[in-house]
């Protein structure tokens, strides 16, 4: 039957290749979304060839210079180039987002699979994760950086604290059911040891559900970085990241927006495109809707 | 009913003590000596070592945890090393404006996006519905401060309608009170919006394939009573629970809208306190905010119990 259906539905092949039911249809905008944030993360990793000067120069002869064809976005307070900032502000950013992204999915795995298996271990653990969720996540941040101090590594560890205990619940929920499953009890009755169920039979339940939980932590990432640069608490400007772009435009916001307007433009346009791409493999990869388009 | 209420309260303490223990940690864990950090660079070793005396730094650190802990359970939050008054103090006198502007911030967002999600779920699939849910995708995607900016730029710079930044309380008069609240609320449901709105969608489109809905249609009852009598009320329960957790993303957008628009609230208490290094300030407010999350959550849940009758433990 799914080979017959798989066979007559027309435009199904990227949807095939990406091992989806058959019938699912991919709409026009993820295809935006996704060809949006692959300009802007190609334009920000080879930032160094599409820059037309220096992030970091100072140039006080050419401070808050409007839109020319010398600087495309016009120069901050320092004289500074905002296009090749914005660009360059870009990898921090981004690397920022990714990097949290994977370390909270890692590590939430880990503990969400220990949680979900083993009863004794399940209490403590989803207790201190409620603790976690029940701190404001930009609070968090605020205070583990205030204290350690900004690098690109503290920010990524402050904001990683609290996305942790969201994978982990979702492991842990998704754990749960499958190790009820027959193969499951068949796998322990087998004497299997039990790294080896968590890891071969747990473990591949929960990488759909994970990545689509990850493109949600990546976005978020990107704002609390721009959100902790904005309060002052980022990294220091002679890195460029979208948020201290937009910290150092504060003071002349009233004289000139667009210090602020042009990277909270990129940075959203950025976490946009994720967050469709996220939405649509949250879509495609629901079984509920699997059955509503069979 | 009450068995379910009262155990449902009994969990709130592990998890108090819990955030207590990570506030706590986040302090001690940090190398060197808290009292040195504390000091600041130009103390000398004398003052260091007399601040270490009188932060119970001596003690081991479990008596100084449950010192600190003995002080929280009698409603003590500490002394700011700033100002020299007390956490409790600076709190009560800031938290009216945040309060205010939160609470209308959260009537906005309600207003705004439940008709928004009804429509979404109604228009299924549909035009109103793909854009309702552009906007509520946006709306997680874009900063609040650069929210918060845009409509600065537009209300108050351009069409000079609203003032630039600033506080009026309440009690100075009702439309100035609103007139300085409206654009810090407007940033804060943004976000608050996209979250709301999102989850009335799915949860009413959940509601609206149940077979009683088809029964309404089929008797004939109008679009508009099953959408809304027979849909909406029983969707109301997922509603009102991420109502409640969007609260926490409340609580932080507070610290940034604040400080967009210069109100002296605690999110600026916070700042400030970050910027001057008073850690028990922080300290204190971490544990008020995670108190008031899960205070909120817990009202929720017994709110259930008490007005669901589907719910029962």
């Amino acid at each position: 039957m799914a080979d017959v259906s798989r066979a007559t539905t027309p435009g199904g092949g990227i949807a095939r290749l990406l091992g989806l039911p058959p019938g699912t249809r991919i709409g026009v905008v993820p295809w935006i979304a996704l060809a949006m944030l692959l300009f802007i993360v190609l334009v920000t990793v080879f930032a160094p060839l599409f820059s037309p000067h220096d992030p970091i120069a100072l140039s006080p002869l050419n401070r808050l210079k409007p839109s020319s064809a010398e600087f495309p976005l016009g120069t901050d307070a320092y004289g500074r180039d905002v296009l090749s900032r914005v660009l360059y502000g870009g990898q921090v950013s981004l690397l920022i987002g990714v990097a949290t992204a994977a370390i909270a999915v890692v590590a939430g795995l880990a503990i969400g699979l220990v949680a979900g298996f083993f009863r004794l271990a399940d209490a403590l653990i989803m207790r201190v994760m409620d603790a976690f969720m029940a701190i404001p996540p930009v609070l968090l941040a605020v205070a583990l950086v205030a204290i350690h101090g900004a690098s690109v590594s503290s920010v990524i560890l402050a904001i990683t604290f609290s996305e942790i205990p969201r994978v982990v619940r979702l492991v842990r929920s998704i754990v749960l059911s499958a190790r009820e499953e027959p193969y499951v009890e068949a796998a322990i009755s087998l004497g299997t040891r039990m790294p080896v169920i968590l890891w071969r039979h747990l473990m591949p339940n929960t990488l759909a559900p994970l990545i689509v939980q990850a493109t949600y932590i990546c976005a978020s990432a990107i704002l609390i970085e721009a959100i902790l640069s904005f309060l002052g608490l980022g990294i220091g400007t002679e890195t460029p990241s979208w948020g201290n772009i937009m910290a150092d435009g504060r003071t002349y916001f009233m004289l000139k927006p667009s210090l602020i307007f042009w990277p909270g433009l990129v940075l959203s346009l950025c976490v946009l495109s994720i967050n469709i791409l996220g939405d649509t493999a949250r879509d495609m990869l629901d079984p509920r809707m699997r059955k509503r388009e069979a | 009913m009450l068995g379910y209420i009262v155990k449902r309260i009994l969990a709130v303490i592990p998890v108090m003590a819990i955030v207590a223990l990570i506030v706590f940690l986040i302090l001690r864990l940090t190398p060197g000596d808290p009292a040195a950090i504390i000091a600041g660079d130009t103390a000398t070793p004398d003052q260091i070592a007399s601040l270490r005396e009188s932060m119970g730094l001596n003690e081991p650190i479990y008596v100084q945890f449950f010192q600190w802990i003995g002080q929280l359970l009698h409603g003590d939050l500490g002394t700011s090393l700033l100002s020299g008054t007390s956490v409790n103090a600076l709190i009560a006198d800031r938290i009216w404006p945040t309060l205010n502007i939160a609470l209308l911030s959260i009537v906005m967002s309600v207003a705004i996006a439940v008709p928004l999600g009804t429509l979404a779920a109604w228009r299924h699939g549909r035009f109103g519905d793909h854009v309702v849910m552009a906007i509520s995708v946006a709306g997680f995607s874009v900063p609040a401060f650069v929210v918060g900016y845009v409509l600065i730029k537009v209300f108050a710079a351009d069409l000079r309608w609203l003032p630039v930044q600033g506080y009026r309380a309440p009690s100075q008069g009702m439309g100035e009170f609103l007139r300085h609240a409206i654009l810090p609320a407007m940033t804060l449901t943004a976000a608050y919006v996209a979250l709301t709105a999102r989850m009335t969608r799915a949860s009413l489109l959940n509601v609206l394939g149940e077979d009683y809905i088809r029964t309404a249609h089929a008797k004939g009852v109008k679009d508009v009573t099953v959408l809304l009598r027979h849909g909406l009320r029983n969707a109301a329960v997922p509603i009102l629970t991420v109502v409640g957790t969007g609260f926490a993303m409340l609580l932080s957008g507070v610290v940034v809208v604040e400080s967009v628009f210069n109100i002296p609230g605690i999110g600026r208490l916070t700042i400030d306190a970050v910027m001057a290094r008073d850690y028990p300030v922080i300290q204190g407010m971490i544990l008020l905010t995670s108190g008031i999350y899960v205070l909120v959550n817990l009202l929720i849940d017994i709110a259930y119990t008490v007005f669901d009758p589907r719910i029962r433990y």
